[in-house]
């Protein structure tokens, strides 16, 4: 009796959490999957007769839609570059800031994090500068190693080099602040025990380091494998998609086919077959990091 | 990425609440007025004049950005949120009467006084026109001409712009063998459709077929157009690598190009960007028809149109026939530099007597409407993408044209079923 009493009670006060998330997520999330079964487009939206049922036709018509492969290819380049390499260069900054050697490590921690809280639409104004194939400050540099001017934006192979590049520059800073609290937590007694056995620099890295950081890697990989699955804003404003639909992201396919051309069935399957990608994702990650920590 | 995700749902969430708010704030007996870009940065300088001949009515005049006025205007019609009045891309028109959001203006022209059909430009008249019934009336107008530099047409021995496909050629070659300039042309294919669609056009295609209900693109018209489009790039009088000519004035300066097909903003920007030395050096003329003559061009612009949701259609209606007056679109063409749709505006001195519009005035009259269906826009983005292809030798025509209506019958599915539901 009383226990149910308790019940009631806590249910009295989650009820506004549970109602907004009732309603601002739950029924967006089940009307949206319903959407995705039906091919509600602009025609739809003028007259509900003209919406069409159609089962799983949006996801078969997805899966044989060369543009999906091109859209879930370019995002998986940009996944498994992009990702690898913010995370190593959020690292790398993390453990030079931490080291003893650097000054004004203040001034550095500021410059390295201005990026992240640059609004994306004018940092993407002066990179297109930077990427300029005639007058971009990148050529000019690249043409003192005797480097011929590569058309940065505009040519489909160098198209996604320069998004990952932009990106990668524009989030280190998050993950590095998380790295450097990581190291902060790492106890320096265990630095001095393994001076004092002889362990050298590297030793130190490979056998201190790395392992106490394995809890913070292992959020930083998800957050940024999440985040970079979700690639958008970055093409959005650099490329629009292009060259040749050479940046085209799963997500700005998404955003195309839903707000732009209004094929909201369409867009919905997309929808859920990202959240699919990004759900198994996280999985095999959990399940290998639980393995490894086992082991 | 996530957070900027989250940003966006917040901002558009803050907007739709921010509009909402708007409209309910709005004075009752206003006149909610949706204007683009920097028209409706500059329309509200009119209103005060408006306000005065009219004290019973009171505008409020609204601006969208270009680039979110198309989404906005949809999510407005589904949240029956909709202003009393909006300016109008014409190519938007046949969606909006799709969803019957717009007002059949068919009587209310019957009945003014001031509007009459024969005041406009008929090519652009005509994009307003569905099924026979008005839907819009024409604002400012908008087509492509041919801007290019005198002195280097001169140079290959043209002293006045080519006026046949042939000559276009011919002057392009010259210029690019006795190297006057980098290329003769420049055809952004990484951002445009319009000048492929207008060689289309020009051909005769008509785009589509069978009631716009499939494509029509291999039809020999469009691939005749394509084969042409083609040798531009083969031939290299026009650069396959577009993207490197952001600034368009400088590439004009430095002899990267000596032509541009572009629209009547360019007008504005050409004046002030381009150096003093070469401020005579730039002209524009119509575009070469294939066989000679003026050929056909896009029309485009603006129309301003009556929401069916408003309950101040007469007062809305009073707003458009002050705003179509010819002295208040030359005060506007002032103000913008958007070319007025009334034909009487343009004896003004001031249109009549700047050499750059007359190009637009001839090619105005020679302007055809692209296809009246929705999907219009999906359709040209899809034109740009197979045409860059051409552009960079990685289809044939054949194969693209053949890609471009596979993928065309596939966005017109829907429309061949309605067609048979309707029966």
């Amino acid at each position: 009796m009383k226990s149910n009493s308790t019940a009631r009670i806590a249910f009295f006060f989650l009820a506004p959490a549970l109602i907004a998330i009732g309603v601002f997520f739950f029924i967006p999330v089940v009307a949206a999957f319903v959407l995705s079964f039906t091919d509600f487009d602009i025609y739809s939206l003028g007259n509900w007769k003209y919406a069409r049922l159609v089962g799983i036709k949006n996801y078969i018509d997805l899966v044989n839609d060369p543009l999906f492969w091109k859209a879930l290819k370019n995002t998986l380049y940009f996944l498994f570059v992009g990702g690898p390499l913010s995370i190593a260069m959020s690292l790398a900054t993390a453990l030079l800031l931490q080291s003893k050697v650097v000054r004004f490590k203040g001034i550095f921690r500021t410059a390295y994090f201005a990026p992240v809280v640059t609004t994306l639409v004018a940092v993407a104004v002066v990179w297109r500068f930077v990427y300029h194939p005639r007058f971009g400050l990148l050529n000019y540099a690249l043409s003192f190693a005797g480097i011929d001017p590569i058309d940065w934006l505009g040519d489909p192979h160098w198209a996604m080099p320069a998004i990952i590049l932009l990106a990668v520059w524009k989030n280190f800073g998050y993950n590095m602040i998380i790295f450097i609290a990581g190291l902060q937590n790492i106890p320096q007694e265990l630095y001095e025990a393994a001076d004092i056995d002889g362990a050298g620099k590297w030793q130190q890295f490979t056998a201190i380091t790395i392992p106490m950081l394995a809890p913070t890697t292992l959020f930083i990989t998800i957050i940024t494998m999440i985040g970079y699955i979700q690639l958008f804003a970055e093409p959005y404003v650099m490329t629009q998609g292009g060259p040749q639909d050479a940046t085209l992201s799963i997500v700005l396919m998404m955003y195309e086919q839903g707000f732009r051309w209004w094929n909201m069935g369409y867009s919905a399957a997309v929808a859920f077959i990202l959240f699919a990608i990004i759900l198994v994702a996280s999985l095999i990650q959990t399940w290998l990091s639980r393995r490894s920590r086992a082991s | 990425m996530i957070h900027t995700c989250l940003q966006r749902i917040f901002l558009a969430a803050f907007l739709t609440m921010y509009y909402i708010g708007c409209n309910a704030g709005a004075e009752k007996g206003e006149v909610v007025f949706w204007a683009l870009g920097a028209e409706g940065e500059h329309v509200a300088k009119l209103m005060p004049e408006f306000e005065r001949r009219n004290p019973e009515i009171k505008v409020r005049v609204q601006m969208i950005p270009w680039n979110a006025a198309h989404e906005k205007l949809l999510t407005a019609f589904a949240s029956n949120s909709l202003p009393d009045i909006s300016q109008l891309g014409n190519t938007w028109i046949p969606e909006f009467r799709m969803l019957n959001a717009i007002e059949n203006l068919n009587p209310r022209l019957g009945s003014s006084s001031t509007l009459k059909e024969t005041s406009y430009f008929p090519g652009i008249w005509d994009t307003n026109i569905i099924d026979s019934s008005l839907y819009g009336i024409p604002w400012y107008v908008d087509t492509r001409v041919i801007f290019y530099r005198t002195d280097l047409l001169a140079l290959a021995g043209y002293d006045r712009p080519p006026v046949s496909w042939d000559e276009w050629f011919d002057v392009s070659r010259k210029i690019v063998q006795q190297e006057i300039a980098e290329s003769a042309i420049l055809l952004p294919t990484n951002n445009e459709w319009a000048p492929q669609v207008i060689l289309g056009l020009q051909k005769g295609s008509s785009l589509l077929r069978e009631n716009d209900t499939y494509g029509n693109f291999r039809g020999t018209e469009f691939r005749d157009a394509m084969t042409t489009f083609h040798k531009f790039f083969t031939e290299r009088l026009a650069p396959v690598k577009a993207q490197q000519f952001a600034n368009i004035y400088q590439g004009m300066t430095q002899r990267q190009f000596a032509m541009l097909i572009s629209g009547p903003w360019n007008i504005g920007e050409f004046s002030r960007r381009m150096p003093v030395e070469l401020q005579d050096k730039w002209m524009t003329a119509p575009l070469p028809g294939p066989d000679g003559g003026i050929g056909v061009s896009l029309a485009g612009g603006s129309s301003l149109v009556v929401f069916r949701s408003s309950e101040k259609k007469e007062k809305v209606w009073k707003l458009i026939e002050y705003l179509s007056e010819p002295e208040v679109q030359m005060e506007f063409y002032r103000l913008t530099g958007d070319l007025p749709s009334r034909v009487e505006a343009w004896r003004n001195p001031l249109l009549a007597k700047n050499k750059y519009a007359s190009a637009f005035f001839t090619q105005l009259n020679h302007v055809v409407a692209t296809p009246k269906i929705p999907e219009w826009e999906q359709i040209a983005q899809k034109v740009r993408e197979v045409t860059e292809l051409i552009s960079t030798n990685s289809m044939t025509v054949d194969e693209a044209t053949m890609e471009l209506d596979r993928a065309v019958d596939l966005m017109l599915e829907k429309r061949r079923w309605m067609a048979q539901h309707e029966e």
